[in-house]
């Protein structure tokens, strides 16, 4: 049970590098982001341009800080919003099982059936497209399951071990036991599931502004870049590098946390 | 699930890029073949209509393809003229209501028949009336009181008001009366003939030996379907396309070596669209601030690499007769005189406003977001909505709930009127719900004037109507780029939405 390993170190290394860029782009960006010709269109990258230009002539660079910054925040809070109606969910059914337990779980396998980015943009087309706050609800009712599942389990578990039979003679209510007792042992559990879910939604929201129902143009997000980078792919190859690059950073630091969280609680590798 | 499908798309991405890399000349063979062979292939990016029947098409670019496949009495030249096809002749009584038409005696279909009187006048009855599943009425022959055919060769229409632009309807395609597989084996007098179809794959066109007019070069025409962009350019660089229209600025460069680039005109009044009833937007003075807040040459350099027509009023050049170059240039670019016309009609600071955009529309969706940059300058706040179209057409264009937007409007036909009509107050499709006492009447003298040079200048004075009171923000008329194999010449291009191949030929 060690503390630190060499997974943990290097994704919260990369991690803190990526997000101090994130934050340094909510305040200041070299260029403005949605200005247009900041320099010459389809520039090549230079010290001028880190990462080029775009067929705007605005900086790249700039945008992908900015885009950063609206892919990290989407997926943060659409991890947010599925752990906890998933936790709540699992820890529900998990814990008093019966018809409830039968109902959201039978509930639960509907909402998997679907591809989970079909899901979404059938809950985008119901809430209307080009909001932030609508992706953020769609991806993370489509999140709900997979965490409700996990921490279903985790609740089952822990539902008559010893210190909760003791907790319960001692007179704690549900709420106290869920809470105090069972919830931070579920942890070495849903820490994981949690970094996972992170990517995930990096992912998605990456998916659908590609698809076109995400970020709205001319704000930046990273999968809208990555869209308008492929039309231009064989004359401008940076453009989908740089944009892919940053994703890829985004979702490989949070993987090796994941992991490094995992092999530290001596879960399941 | 969701894990695997970015990172199954990213190296796909890159692939595509290598891919297209190297695909440059890898196949030089498969041209030459079909120079020898008189033959050329079309690529197209979407399918045609299910139905072939030229009364039933919904598609532009169905209409696009069949151009060569059927005719009318008359038929459109490139620069904008009627001239007459199946008929020979035709004269126009004095009170401009009985049109008399000579039909050609050497006019054949495809399946061998010869044109009779009999066939025009099923050809219309058939759009008049609608009544069969499928055909797309034909508004303007609702005028016609009278049809008869005294002769094999000879048609006479009575239409109830003189009208100017009655014959550029019958431009309508004349099909066989006795013939029912139009849907799936059309036949028609063009000098192309239908020879099949494979559905979501490709068509087929052969010349036809027996046309009356001017034969075509090519001895027969492949369209092959391509839905997918990077696929298209794939097949026009390995050589399995010689011809593509449509095609995007940022594809030249990969193109240059073996195409040459023809650039035409889409045809469309592209503009922002400004719902003159919805505030601020009902002040003349802002409409008029937004016109010179916005930087169109900046639009086509930023957004369409410096290709495309700017245009002043809702007409475009390729219509040479109606166009009136003098609008053009009527708001040049002056963000000042913006922001005083702004201050003057109570906006010192500005305002917000949304711009709704078809999103599947990849150049009008550009265009918003140059001009949302451009109106940051002069204090004024866009956020674009991209709307997909369907709900585009029901909202913006259909249910009018909108406060502005991007979009291209065509002419359904060579008519100043398919432009101008839509903006009279009463008009079903003014979506913009522009509303000119001067306008309206202006429109009423045009289709009533006798004269085609009168009504012309009616027409025009309504296009300046249109620019003085800004009802838009008029942009440009996109650029149309073809790509044609070098070796291969004769392209034309049309002041409507059709790719004409009968002109088209190798050098030799």
């Amino acid at each position: 049970m060690k503390k630190w390993n060499a997974y943990f170190a290097a994704g919260l290394l990369l991690a803190g590098l990526l997000a101090s860029l994130v934050i340094l782009g909510i305040f200041w960006t070299p260029y403005d982001p949605t200005a247009m010709a900041a320099g010459p269109q389809f520039a090549a990258p230079s010290l001028r341009h880190l990462l080029g230009t775009d067929k705007f002539g605005r900086d790249i660079f700039s945008r992908v800080l900015k885009g950063a910054g609206t892919t990290c925040s989407i997926a943060l809070l659409t991890v947010a919003a599925g752990a906890v109606c998933g936790t709540a969910i699992g820890a529900l059914t998990g814990y008093f099982g019966g018809v409830v337990d039968e109902f959201f779980m039978r509930l639960n396998d509907a909402l998997t059936a679907f591809p989970s980015i079909l899901l979404a943009l059938v809950i985008i087309a119901v809430l209307g497209p080009g909001s932030k706050l609508n992706v953020v609800i769609a991806l993370g009712i489509v999140f709900i399951p997979s965490y409700a599942r996990i921490s279903r389990t985790a609740f089952a578990a822990l539902r008559d071990v010893n210190y909760v039979k003791s907790a319960r003679l001692m007179g704690a209510g549900p709420g106290r036991i869920l809470m105090v007792h069972i919830l931070p042992n579920t942890m070495p559990v849903l820490l994981p599931a949690l970094t996972i879910g992170f990517n995930n939604a990096v992912l998605a929201e990456a998916s659908m502004s590609y698809l076109g129902i995400g970020t709205a143009p001319p704000d930046a997000s990273l999968g809208y870049m990555l869209s308008e980078a492929q039309g231009m792919l064989a004359a401008n190859p940076w453009y989908a590098l740089g944009t892919g690059l940053f994703i890829v950073w985004m979702v490989f630091a949070a993987g090796l946390i994941g992991e490094g969280l995992q092999r530290r609680e001596g879960g399941v590798s | 699930m969701k894990k695997r499908l970015l990172p199954l798309l990213l190296p796909a991405v890159l692939l595509c890029a290598v891919l297209s890399g190297c695909g440059d000349g890898s196949t030089e063979q498969a041209p030459e073949t079909q120079a020898a062979a008189n033959e050329v292939t079309v690529g197209i990016a979407q399918d045609l209509d299910n139905s072939l029947d030229p009364h039933k098409t919904v598609k532009a670019g169905t209409r696009e393809v069949m151009f060569n496949v059927f005719e009318g009495l008359v038929k459109p030249t490139p620069n904008g003229d009627l001239i007459p096809a199946i008929a020979e002749t035709y004269t126009v009584s004095d009170d401009h209501r009985t049109y008399t038409f000579q039909l050609r005696k050497d006019v054949q279909f495809h399946n061998g028949d010869t044109v009779t009187a009999e066939d025009v006048l099923y050809s219309i009855q058939r759009c008049a009336d609608a009544s069969e599943t499928g055909i797309v009425p034909v508004e303007a022959f609702s005028v016609i009181t009278d049809m008869s055919a005294p002769d094999e060769g000879t048609v006479v229409i009575t239409i109830e008001e003189p009208s100017n632009e009655f014959v550029s309807y019958l431009t309508n395609p004349v099909i066989p009366a006795d013939y029912d597989g139009q849907d799936t084996d059309p036949v028609g007098t063009g000098p192309f003939r239908f020879v099949s179809r494979a559905a979501q794959d490709n068509l087929v066109l052969e010349k036809f030996d027996g046309y009356w007019g001017t034969p075509a070069y090519l001895d027969r025409v492949t369209y092959k379907i391509m839905e997918n962009t990077d696929g298209l350019l794939l097949s026009l660089q390995s050589g399995a396309i010689d011809i593509c229209a449509h095609i995007s600025t940022t594809q030249i460069p990969q193109l240059q070596e073996d195409f040459n680039i023809e650039e035409g005109t889409m045809n469309l009044v592209q503009a922002l669209y400004l719902n003159n009833a919805e505030k601020p937007f009902d002040d003349v003075r802002v409409r008029q601030a937004l016109c010179y807040a916005v930087d169109r040459q900046q639009i086509l350099d930023l957004a369409f690499d410096g290709y495309g027509s700017l245009i002043g009023s809702s007409m475009y050049p390729a219509f040479g007769k109606y166009f009136d170059d003098s609008l053009t240039n009527y708001y040049s670019h002056d963000p000042e005189k913006a922001k005083a016309l702004l201050a003057e009609a109570g906006f010192p600071d500005g305002f917000s406003m949304t711009i709704t955009v078809p999103s599947n529309y990849q150049p009008h969706m550009d265009t918003a977001q140059v001009i949302v940059e451009q109106l940051k300058a002069v204090g004024v706040n866009a956020e674009i909505i991209p709307v997909e179209w369907e709900s585009w057409v029901e909202d913006v264009y259909t249910g009018r709930q909108f406060q502005s937007t991007v979009v291209g409007v065509d002419a359904s036909t060579m008519t100043a009127r398919a432009l101008l009509e839509r903006f009279t107050s009463t008009a079903g499709n003014n979506f913009i719900n522009y509303n000119s006492p001067l306008y309206d009447s202006l429109f009423v003298k045009a289709i009533s004037s006798g004269g085609d040079e009168a009504q012309t200048e009616f027409y025009k004075e309504m296009e300046a109507d249109l620019t003085k009171n800004a009802a838009n923000v008029y942009i440009q008329d996109l650029a149309d780029l073809v790509a044609v194999r070098k070796g291969l010449t004769g392209l034309q291009f049309y002041p409507i939405y059709v790719l004409d191949l009968s002109t088209i030929r190798y050098e030799n």
